[in-house]
């Protein structure tokens, strides 16, 4: 019965097209990159060696390479020619150079490992605040953004930007030093050939660029058709059941096979562009190389502003250069991708976190000895709205139940209204129940009340206390909330009890269960209480799981109660003996109740049956049958509820 | 588990042998080219005496083709071996490329095929099999699992044979170059091969647990966001977020552990590369010039130096990435297993051999029937009752009761443990599955419309069904009233999951869908629950006066549904608890008249 669950979420129909979607191509800002910079800043020093240690790691392979001319020009040449074999001068070369390789080697380490910690430290540092951020926003936030689009700012976009600190920035850093140090060993060692190499890298990048754009605009298809592939295994695995009910396998099997060929075609355009970027840029590799290996021998042979030694070293230092320039151009499209997901990252991060202005809190309280109302230490079974006021005096308000509105306007978007002057008394101690269609604004209500949402107009009192003075912790406290939807978190049967109250006893937990006749399923399963709940009690039937639900507001041991829809699959036997425990539990408090069945809300103080968002009718069971109007309809099945 | 993986290669075989061929191609290219670029380099630099012999088969092979310089810095010479590189490198641009095209379009096809092999896999699965497996599970093994299968596929026709074909064909030539300095790489080799393997062995069982760490940090995520009103009506926002804390923090407790090690990686690659390179470099260079030191007697020349420098790097370079697609391999491993379990999993329902491919008529028997979901605990214990043709059943019971699971047994959706079930008279075993479920329409309690219009929807139950055909079964069903009243009427797009249509259209809509079977049995397993009462008893009526000779077994929660029904059989854990008409068990069976009760309690009161 999803029609309440709507009804629970209609702004998220309305606001449908602004939903948080992801634009693609978005382009990162250099306000993103700052601000993913500022969370390296708190590691400025450890960074700072890091770039040291880069730079000299660099500086180290530039060296042996350019040692290649010292040992071919200033050794193997003279010694042929000389006819000599004195090798002291080379051994002392080379064994400086070993030492350099070793400190470059150990700087290489260094670097390497001082980044993984504050790598994993920042990535650490965003999903902890991302996560917190997260659980400070308002209930708003969540009906207007797709679950798996704010699932996917954990997995996916955490994911890239990992990729982008502890891989690709270091990488692009070295890469880039490097081509720095070999640019100057370049020209110390030829200008012209240089100039040859730069123009020639350029050109690489270009076309490794342009490979590179044709392989993402494929990318970009076989993603869409990933999805759709992937939304029609969801669709027809979860409704599978009923493929086999209507004998549907092989038609569902043909048009799996469409989207999936089409899935094919589109990777497969994407992936042959990808694979052919490596044999390009290694090859035009090569072909540089031996451009500027023949225009090297002309310039030795021809001039005399090239050593052979020199030719050697150079050739070995032009590949330094182009290689990482070609890796560079390959890596930023891993950081473009990386700060889309910060940027979005970083949204979550801003949303306007839920405000609350309130100073009103719930404590414990009993009557003195002079029958005044003060605070107590533990439970004591009465609360009390304790209320500071600008003068310093603390007053302190029995927490009754007694929840008023007055000619409340409310709209989840502040273009559509969707209650209209509201007006209602729940007394201490009633049953007030609400019946009315599906978007007729019965949730809604109960939204208000705990301040899910915020009223447009209009006043809610509490107790006498404007609900906008209570801090909402303590509002949300003194209510306790069974929604149709029970969702019910991995842990054993006893914790997910125990979410209604963290320090209760496993016996309070057990006599939770019993009130609300969980006790006896509980008991039949293979670990009684200890069985472990895994992906939301997916082994427990709906009844079972709404039963669990009541225990565990029960636990709570609530002021005041408000059941969405909170039985709606449970039967009606099963149901009447719930209810019985509820009614025990409830004694002297309030409850709202919203039902589908009227059954459930025909024993109830006050029934007010809603109809786009206005009170059409309010009354006794006994009265609004008397009045022949909208509930007696819906009583005698002449009007359909959802 | 390699050949069942193994046979999603088809169709795509050839690219799939082409690939590894093509890549060798491309590696002997690039191996030549160092050679060649050492005889430029001897053309140009003084040589010593080796340049006159060259000891390497391709220097030789070259040197029969364009000669040898007429002396050095011969300009001619320079540009023939010039362009025998540039032709070198197109060869191998044009192999690589062609290898990269095959590999893509023989992996991309492996993974078509498995998700095909899969998809019909699952077509065929029982409901008992798609209970061992969570929906959820599925999905992911069809969708992440086989992503990364295609990856490792990819890498063992691509890069698992580019770098072990790189490493030997670079060491033949270093050899043929000068087997003594060419012993270097066998030391380093060990040493690369060793250090390495220390470093994965060590990474890997962490690198494992972390991932199962991130999978459980997305389930807080996932549990936290669908359960968000539940955690702020409960203001438990402070322990959720230590929850997270706390895995997040064991992650990155991991994450630093297993990269710690990692980084071991480039620094041990740096040594034994330049370890490497001092040697060749003091060794070559005392061969060079002094014809024999340390007992190395072959000759060399300063181009042979050059070449066996590129040597190394592409040697060493290649235990690297094999260490790599070594990880990733073994990473992928789990998914394997995961596909192949889907895969191996043989249906618990089939067709038996010589089926029956008519069902005689609606009547059905259940003969002693058990039945468990698990081996040991019965859901249904001694079910026995008869009912004929064409009569309405109603079947009532409390939440678990097990009056789905009995008629989840009529169309054979599961198989009892104990007894027969009899529909037309034979034993439901017999007939051809198809046939028996094109007789029996059930409308589950967890119903279903796909993404399609009402039209697409409907057909699911005729397939050639006429617009007339299907606007009666709507009107048989109640549904018609509301399908006119859309702008786009029969053809009104339904989202998926049916979510921009009320419950009680949609149930009234999978209704519709199940008469357009013309089923000789029809079981609607709380299919009114969202109607209301009045359109609910006109629902029974006109499915009384259309499909009179239809049997009809109707679950519901409500008496007043099931109240006109010829008898009523009432379900109590597992058993049966009576059978009758509204009236015998009012009478008669205490449960019927409790459940009556709690329904017409606030008529009674005051």
């Amino acid at each position: 019965m999803s029609d309440e669950k709507r009804e629970s979420r209609p702004q998220q129909q309305q606001m449908r097209p602004g939903k948080g979607v992801r634009i693609p191509g978005q382009k990162p800002d250099a306000k993103t990159v700052k601000r993913v910079l500022s969370y390296l800043i708190a590691y400025k020093w450890r960074l700072l060696v890091v770039v040291l240690c880069i730079i000299f790691s660099a500086l180290a392979g530039v060296y042996g390479s350019k040692f290649l001319q010292t040992l071919v020009d200033g050794y193997i040449t003279p010694l042929i020619t000389a006819k000599s074999n004195d090798m002291s001068g080379l051994l002392k070369e080379i064994l400086v150079l070993a030492a350099v390789y070793v400190l470059g080697a150990l700087s290489t380490f260094a670097y390497n490992r001082i980044m993984v910690i504050v790598s994993q430290s920042v990535l650490k540092d965003i999903r902890d605040t991302m996560f917190a951020k997260m659980q400070k926003l308002p209930i708003k936030y969540f009906d207007t953004h797709a679950f798996g689009d704010t699932m996917s700012r954990y997995t996916n976009d955490t994911d890239t930007m990992r990729m982008m600190i502890s891989q690709s920035l270091p990488h692009i850093f070295s890469s880039l030093c490097t081509v720095i140090a070999v640019f100057f060993a370049m020209i110390t060692t030829n200008l012209w050939l240089t100039i040859f190499v730069v123009i020639a890298a350029f050109l690489t990048m270009l076309l490794v660029k342009s490979i590179g754009g044709k392989s993402g605009k494929f990318f970009v298809r076989q993603q869409a058709s990933v999805g759709k592939v992937n939304g029609y295994i969801e669709e027809m695995i979860n409704g599978q059941k009923v493929v086999q009910v209507f004998c549907r396998e092989e038609k569902t099997k043909a048009e799996f096979n469409k989207l999936n060929d089409e899935l094919c075609a589109n990777a497969r355009s994407a992936n042959i562009f990808a694979n052919i970027l490596g044999p390009v840029s290694n090859n035009l590799g090569h072909l540089q190389y031996i451009l500027v290996a023949t225009l090297g021998s002309l310039l030795v042979v021809l001039t005399e502003t090239l050593t052979p030694g020199g030719l050697v070293a150079f050739l070995q230092l032009s590949k330094n250069f182009t290689n990482p320039i070609n890796q560079v151009t390959q890596q930023l499209n891993a950081v473009i991708m990386a700060l889309a997901g910060a940027k979005r990252i970083f949204e979550l991060m801003d949303e306007t976190p839920e405000s609350d202005e309130g100073y009103v809190t719930l404590v414990n309280a009993k009557y003195n000895e002079n029958g005044e109302l003060v605070e107590a230490d533990g439970r004591t079974g009465l609360w009390a709205w304790k209320h500071p006021h600008g003068d310093g005096t603390l007053t302190y308000t029995e927490l009754k139940g007694d929840v008023r509105m007055f000619e409340v306007d409310f709209g989840y978007v502040p273009e559509k209204t969707v209650l209209h002057d509201v007006t209602l008394y729940a007394e201490p101690g009633q049953k007030v129940a609400f019946v009315g269609a599906t978007g007729a604004g019965k949730t809604t209500i109960t939204n208000l009340i705990n301040r899910f949402y915020d009223i447009a107009d209009g006043k809610i009192r509490y107790d006498g206390i404007n609900i906008n003075k209570i801090k909402k912790a303590d509002l949300r406290r003194s209510l306790g909330m069974v929604l149709q939807d029970t969702h019910l978190f991995t842990g054993t049967v006893m914790e997910n009890i125990r979410y209604g109250r963290l320090d209760a006893t496993d016996e309070e937990c057990i006599a939770a269960a019993k009130l609300a006749n969980a006790d006896s399923f509980i008991t039949l399963l293979p670990d009684g209480y200890d069985t472990l709940l895994e992906g939301d009690g997916s082994g427990l039937s709906q009844g079972q799981r709404q039963l669990l639900a009541i225990a565990r507001a029960a636990v709570a041991d609530p002021p005041v109660m408000i059941l969405d829809e909170a039985t709606s699959s449970i039967d009606t036997r099963t149901e009447s003996i719930v209810q019985k425990g509820m009614d025990s539990l409830m004694h002297g408090r309030t409850v709202f109740v919203i039902a589908h069945r009227l059954s459930t809300v025909r024993n109830s103080d006050v029934i007010m049956v809603l109809s786009a968002g206005r009170i059409i009718e309010r009354g006794d069971h006994e009265k609004l049958i008397a009045e022949k109007g909208q509930y007696y309809r819906l009583y005698t099945g002449a009007f359909e509820l959802d | 588990m390699l050949k069942k993986l193994a046979q999603s290669i088809k169709g795509y075989t050839k690219h799939t042998i082409l690939s590894p061929l093509l890549i060798m191609g491309e590696v002997i290219m690039e191996v030549i080219i160092p050679v060649l670029i050492a005889m430029l380099i001897n053309c140009i630099a003084p040589t010593g005496e080796g340049a006159e012999g060259e000891t390497n088969f391709i220097a030789v092979f070259f040197q029969k083709l364009i000669g040898t310089p007429s002396e050095s810095g011969d300009m001619n010479y320079i540009l023939l071996i010039g362009g025998s590189i540039a032709v070198c490198a197109i060869i191998s641009l044009i192999f690589g490329s062609l290898a990269g095209r095959s590999a893509a379009i023989a992996s991309t096809g492996f993974a078509k095929n498995l998700r095909k092999r899969m998809f019909e896999r699952i077509s065929h699965f029982s409901f008992r099999n798609i209970d061992k497996f969570s929906s959820s599970s599925l999905v992911t093994r069809m969708t992440t699992d086989v992503n990364r299968l295609q990856e490792s596929f990819h890498m063992i026709i691509r890069t698992a044979v580019r770098s072990p074909s790189m490493m030997i064909f670079s060491l033949i030539m270093a050899f043929t170059i000068n087997s003594k300095l060419a012993l270097i790489f066998l030391a380093a080799v060990p040493v690369l091969v060793v250090g390495l393997t220390l470093i994965m062995t060590k990474a890997h069982p962490i690198f494992k647990r972390m991932f199962k760490r991130y999978d459980k940090l997305n389930r807080v995520v996932q549990e936290n966001l669908r359960g968000i009103r539940v955690v702020k009506a409960f203001v438990r926002e402070e322990e959720e977020i230590k929850k997270f804390n706390e895995v997040s923090g064991e992650i990155n407790e991991d994450t630093v552990k297993a990269e710690k090690i990692l980084s071991y990686n480039m620094p041990l690659m740096q040594i034994t590369v330049y370890a490497c390179i001092l040697l060749i470099c003091w060794f070559g260079a005392s061969v060079i010039v002094n014809y024999n030191v340390f007992g190395i007697g072959e000759k060399m020349n300063t181009g042979e130096l050059t070449a066996l420098l590129n040597y190394t790097m592409q040697i060493l370079m290649s235990l690297m990435m094999l260490s790599m697609i070594f990880v990733t391999i073994v990473m992928s491993r789990a998914s394997a297993e995961r596909v192949c379990e889907v895969l191996d999993e043989e249906s618990t329902i089939t067709d038996p051999e010589n089926a029956i491919d008519a069902v005689a008529d609606g009547s059905i028997r259940f003969d002693n029937v058990s039945f468990a979901y698990h081996e040991g605990k019965n859901v249904l214990t001694d079910i026995s009752f008869d009912i004929r043709s064409g009569e309405t059943i109603g079947i009532i019971g409390g939440t678990g009761s097990g009056k789905s699971t009995l008629v989840q047994l009529i169309p054979r959706l599961y198989d009892v443990s104990g007894g027969s079930v009899i529909v037309g008279g034979r034993d439901v075993r017999e007939y051809d599955i198809h046939t028996l479920r094109d007789s029996v329409a059930m409308v589950l309690q967890k119903n279903v419309l796909f993404s399609g219009t009402i039209k697409e929807n409907l057909r699911w139950g005729n397939e050639n069904a006429t617009d007339e055909e299907m606007k009666a079964a709507c009107i048989a069903a109640c549904a018609d009233e509301f399908i006119s009243t859309f702008p786009d009427g029969y053809d009104t797009y339904i989202e998926q999951g049916g979510s921009n249509v009320s419950g009680g259209q949609k149930q009234r809509l999978c209704i519709a869908r199940a008469l357009l079977k013309k089923p000789k049995i029809l079981i609607m397993d709380d299919s009114t629950s969202a109607v209301d009462t009045k359109t609910d008893a006109m629902l029974r009526e006109t499915m009384a006066n259309r499909i009179p000779g239809t049997t009809k077994l109707i679950i519901a929660q409500r008496i007043s549904s099931v109240q006109e029904c010829d008898r009523i059989i009432v379900i109590d854990n597992g058993k049966i608890n009576g059978i009758g008409t509204h009236g015998e068990l009012l009478a008669g069976n205490e449960i019927y008249r409790e459940v009556y009760e709690s329904q017409m309690k606030g008529d009674d009161k005051e």
